[in-house]
């Protein structure tokens, strides 16, 4: 079953790679979908534990605060101390990252982004298939490429959980002699602690996490939106009686 | 004189009265509200001039929130309107209601400006009115131009970028004109400071004013209706015309049941699709400016691009740029462009109607080749598109005055 599933999401991204013709596209490619869902607050939860443990480190979230978190996921401020402050200390501070980022631009050659905004510039299933995307490179200053964002300076910071990959290419040669590549799929070459099953779960709720913090606001707009609508139907029938009224006269 | 001042007495108290010997407050009521007539039988297509008020007013609202929050400088903007999102109470409804309501009004004025091609509104004697509506338009393209760049995001630096530098394409002054208005070699601070100056001062004073001038001289002249009849041809005893009924209560009673539809509609947006799938807030906005970094994909906002279209479908750049400006100026000449007797799409003949379907298809596929990559197909379309676009106008003379008119009845239709 996972076999097939890594089967398959190859295959999916190989057709929709040839497409488009290039595997560097970056945000023009298809991407497998992501299937995040929003008001799954326990997928949102485990998120949020991911992304202290795996992604704080270096990347800061600066506009994101704790006490904010805490109100969506329904977390005590004793849960959010315990669990998701590791360099803060009172609630109302923001997600910085532990490594300083001119330390960082110099390690990596680039400071790792903040990732506040992250999942809406990039979209949901940009950053999924980004954080499944890399493949060993021996090449590259970090051992890794990675599919959706060819070159990339961040490691395979996962690698624990979901092993290492390489990735093949089919090199085509076309009629003008211009060469087409297109990646034909991944080849697992060392077992991480997660199968894939577990390792796509623990990237969806990452990003699940990610695309709330890029707008916490977007559960209760939605909530408050339906009030709208229905107090503006309401109103719609009275506007329309008092027309009628008015105009009864009209001939 | 006396009769207006002895009613007013009567009905409004002696406050009233007070007042209307220092400032004609019921003079002026009348003659715009409560006794400016216009037709009975308008139909849907006439509530897009009251919407363009409504969402004008929307606009500045917002618009004063906004600015009690936001930051004019390249270091601090863009987190600004993060802080508004997220930290100011309710800043996320007030940003979103600004936002779309960019777009909105574009839509809204579109709309209206289709209207009067349909009636023939530009025709004599409302040319006046005409060519301020569109000095309206243009000076609503260069406040949300202006507008787009307040948030710093990458599209907001790079749609700039691009926007600005057409004017370079001028001869000889061309790149000090890009200097001027940029204040720099480069979009810089600088720059974001004067669009900021020029977004909440200078070009909203010179919107409302145009506006109050367009509602002016429409109150002098009197709407135009969709069978393109002069209603104060017919006129009853009293001096009344007898097709017209008062704009308030009648027009606005019908206006508020348009004015809460629109609010359906932009309300669905706002609170379920504020980003309209990267239309209405474009997804590379949300990373901030950086001038070492080009999008992969730079496209105005979707009310740019059927002129934009036209911009890039020409190989040479000043070439390009003048078709540019002629295409967002050539409507200005409607009035005299357009020599139909008769006003009204109803009463005009085949010629007419099927130019302005082909036009309308036109504008729409120009808006939405702009959007596209400049490439290919997309390149040969947007040249054909073009063309039709401008033979629209230039060849309007030739048809407008070759169609066959049918008989124009003397009393407005109006079925009940």
């Amino acid at each position: 079953m996972v076999k097939f599933k890594n089967i398959a999401s190859a295959l999916v991204l190989s057709g929709c790679l040839f497409a488009s013709q290039s595997f560097a596209a970056g945000g023009g490619a298809h991407l497998e979908p992501a299937n995040i869902d929003l008001d799954n607050i326990a997928s949102l939860q485990r998120g949020a534990r991911n992304f202290m443990n795996y992604c704080s480190g270096c990347h800061s979230a600066q506009y994101v605060r704790f006490n904010t978190i805490g109100r969506d996921l329904e977390l005590s401020e004793e849960q959010l101390m315990d669990n998701l402050m590791f360099n803060a200390e009172k609630t109302f501070e923001t997600i910085r990252a532990a490594m300083p980022a001119e330390e960082a631009a110099r390690w990596y050659g680039k400071a790792p982004p903040d990732l506040s905004l992250m999942a809406r510039a990039k979209g949901a299933d940009y950053v999924y298939n980004f954080l499944k995307g890399f493949y060993v490179a021996p090449e590259s200053p970090t051992g890794v490429d990675n599919l959706v964002l060819a070159g990339t300076s961040m490691p395979h910071v996962l690698w624990e959980l979901q092993g290492y990959q390489s990735a093949h290419f089919d090199h085509h040669e076309n009629a003008d002699g211009s060469v087409t590549t297109t990646f034909a799929g991944f080849e697992q070459l060392a077992e991480g602690s997660m199968d894939a099953e577990q390792f796509d779960d623990f990237v969806r709720d990452t990003v699940n996490f990610l695309a709330y913090i890029s707008e916490p606001i977007r559960s209760e707009r939605r909530t408050i939106g339906v009030w709208v609508l229905m107090f503006l139907i309401f109103f719609l029938i009275l506007v329309v009686q008092l027309k009628k009224q008015i105009w009864k006269d009209v001939e | 004189m006396a009769k207006i001042e002895s009613e007013a007495g009567k009905s409004g108290g002696s406050l009233i009265n007070w007042i209307d010997e220092r400032f004609p407050l019921t003079k002026t009521m009348e003659h715009h509200v409560t006794k400016y007539y216009a037709s009975k039988n308008f139909n849907w297509w006439y509530v897009f001039g009251v919407l363009a008020f409504v969402v004008l007013a929307i606009q500045l609202l917002t618009g004063i929130f906004l600015t009690m929050n936001y930051k004019p400088a390249a270091a601090s903007a863009f987190a600004s309107v993060e802080y508004i999102m997220r930290d100011v109470e309710w800043g996320w409804l007030i940003r979103y209601m600004h936002s779309t309501g960019a777009s909105f009004f574009f839509v809204v004025v579109y709309l209206h400006m289709f209207r009067a091609m349909l009636y023939g509104s530009y025709k004599k004697p409302r040319e006046l009115i005409w060519i301020i509506g569109m000095l309206i338009f243009l000076v609503l393209m260069a406040e949300a131009f202006a507008g787009y760049l307040l948030p710093w995001g990458q599209m907001s630096y790079w749609g700039a970028q691009v926007i600005i530098s057409l004017f370079g394409a001028i001869p000889v002054v061309g790149d000090a004109l890009v200097e001027i208005i940029r204040g720099d070699y480069s979009i810089s601070d600088i720059t974001l400071n004067r669009f900021f100056a020029l977004h909440v001062i200078v070009l909203p004073l010179i919107l409302i004013a145009l506006v109050f001038v367009h509602i002016v001289a429409l109150h002098e002249v009197g709407s135009n209706n969709p069978d393109g009849i002069e209603i104060k041809k017919n006129k009853d005893a009293s001096g009344k015309p007898i097709d017209g009924v008062a704009f308030h209560p009648y027009h606005t009673s019908k206006d508020m049941i348009a004015i809460v539809v629109f609010l359906m509609i932009f309300s669905a947006v706002v609170f379920f699709a504020p980003e309209m799938g990267g239309m209405f807030l474009e997804h590379a906005n949300f990373e901030p400016a950086n001038m070492t970094a080009t999008p992969e994909h730079i496209a105005p906002v979707w009310y740019f691009t059927p002129y934009y279209a036209i911009l890039r479908a020409v190989p040479d750049k000043l070439l390009g740029f003048i078709l540019f400006v002629i295409a967002v100026l050539l409507p200005v000449f409607l009035p005299w462009l357009d020599r139909c007797r008769v006003k009204s799409i109803r009463y005009r003949g085949w010629m007419y109607k099927t130019a302005l379907t082909i036009f309308v298809i036109t504008f729409l596929a120009l808006l939405w080749l702009g959007l596209q990559p400049a490439e290919g197909l997309y390149v040969l379309l947007a040249r054909i598109f073009s063309l039709l676009y401008f033979m629209f106008f230039l060849l309007m003379p030739w048809y407008t005055a070759k169609d066959k008119t049918k008989p124009v009845p003397d009393r407005v239709v109006y079925h009940g």
